[in-house]
């Protein structure tokens, strides 16, 4: 079983920490969401996971092995980016050739049957392709490689609604029949926050909240209602976020309720919804 | 079983809702096999383990139960198990709204009865 601990991990970039000592870890064979707003630390987070660079200070690790400078464990990590993922002066072909032979569990037959769901043809030229088949080349090589631990950062750039689905139909399927850790980085959250089993959300470089997907459901609650009534109900508990409106009161909590109020509507919100009440800069300062 | 899963409430407790429903339409019947989780997973795009969780759910219940190997089917009193729990949630997820509603039109008790009273003689 997959095991990635990061302990006090921090990165810098020329005096800027992408990074804040942030702690956190995954295990096992799960589809996990990586949320995070523009610079929250996400793509760093990815990249020190691949090797890619070493942290400024802290740890990580990968089954207790450091993945900087890591030949045997590199290949064991599959990270698609959300471009420059492939030499331009490739075709398709010998792509698929130099990934076949760098992943140890890569399956053929699922890369040549998504080539042809993705109407990719093996001798097109790198720099040719549009975006969106560029993008549904990463997803082919990301999905082929059955890489123990698989990495999409914002996968699908160009790519229409429908080859969207036909990749999250895709990733399900390759899922099920080899169960590895997928870890998806992702804007786009209401479209794919079903095929989430936990969800992890990076803010200012630290960890904001790692759950699992359907515990966030029942952790917060939409509240609206007369102002006075829900200032008593709520007054005890995390609020993240309230207005006015109409003379009711409406707000956002992020807490566990075990008895409601008749006069006060209790509703849920969707994870895009609640990622944005937990994210926004005035949630941040009412934290403070 | 088509039915638009709602972002607003757990997925898991959807999955179980939509095979009690085609249980209590009679659209599966007793000892008869439902979808697998992975089936579940491909027809609504959703983590195999929500789906897995919603159908223990209803494992949990006796409204299914296990065949090794085989898959999940409906039990013998899975039908009145189902009516017997929205017959409990009846009064908390549609009495307790129409009255509160109501109290807030300032309907009269008159009224009310009367509305229920057609309601029922008229064949919903």
């Amino acid at each position: 079983m997959t095991v990635i601990k990061a302990d006090q991990l921090t990165k810098s970039y020329k005096g800027e920490q992408a990074l804040d000592a942030l702690t956190v870890q995954f295990e096992g064979d799960k589809i996990i969401g990586l949320l995070g707003k523009n610079g929250a630390g996400k793509t760093t987070l990815m990249r020190l996971l691949a090797g890619h660079f070493k942290q400024t200070s802290g740890n990580i690790t990968i089954n207790d092995q450091e993945p900087f400078n890591n030949y045997f464990l590199t290949r064991d990590i599959c990270f698609i980016q959300e471009n420059n993922n492939f030499f331009e002066k490739f075709k398709v072909n010998e792509v698929i050739q130099l990934a076949s032979q760098f992943y140890p569990n890569w399956d053929e037959e699922e890369a040549n049957q998504l080539l042809k769901t993705f109407q990719l043809n093996r001798k097109q030229k790198i720099n040719a392709l549009s975006k969106g088949m560029l993008s549904a080349l990463g997803i082919i090589v990301g999905i082929a490689s059955h890489a123990p631990i698989t990495i999409f950062d914002e996968p699908y750039i160009g790519l229409d609604a429908s080859y969207r689905s036909v990749f999250y139909d895709k990733l399900l399927e390759s899922y099920q029949s080899n169960k590895r850790m997928i870890i998806l980085s992702t804007h786009l959250i209401d479209e794919v926050s079903r095929l989430f089993e936990e969800v992890a959300i990076l803010h200012e470089g630290k960890l904001h909240l790692h759950e699992i997907s359907e515990q966030l459901k029942d952790n917060h609650w939409l509240l609206r209602g007369k102002k006075e009534t829900i200032d008593q109900e709520t007054n005890h508990l995390n609020v993240i976020h309230s207005s006015e409106f109409l003379g009711k009161k409406t707000v956002v909590v992020y807490d566990t309720i075990n008895e409601q109020h008749e006069t006060i509507e209790y509703d849920k919100l969707s994870l895009q919804q609640l990622f944005v009440y937990l994210t926004k800069e005035e949630v941040a300062q009412d934290g403070q | 079983m088509n039915h638009k899963l709602q972002e607003d409430q757990p997925i898991f407790l959807q999955i179980a809702d939509v095979i009690e429903k085609s249980i209590v339409d009679g659209n599966i019947k007793a000892h008869e096999q439902i979808p697998s989780t992975n089936v579940f997973s491909k027809q609504y795009q959703i983590n195999p383990a929500t789906a897995a969780k919603g159908i223990n759910l209803l494992v949990d219940q006796q409204i299914l139960y296990k065949k090794r190997g085989v898959g999940m089917f409906v039990t013998e009193k899975a039908f009145h198990v189902i009516l017997e729990k929205r017959k409990n949630r009846f009064y908390d997820s549609l009495m307790v709204p129409l009255l509160i509603e109501a109290k807030r039109l300032n309907l009269s008790k008159d009224q009310l009865k009367q509305w229920i009273e057609e309601g029922l003689d008229d064949s919903y």
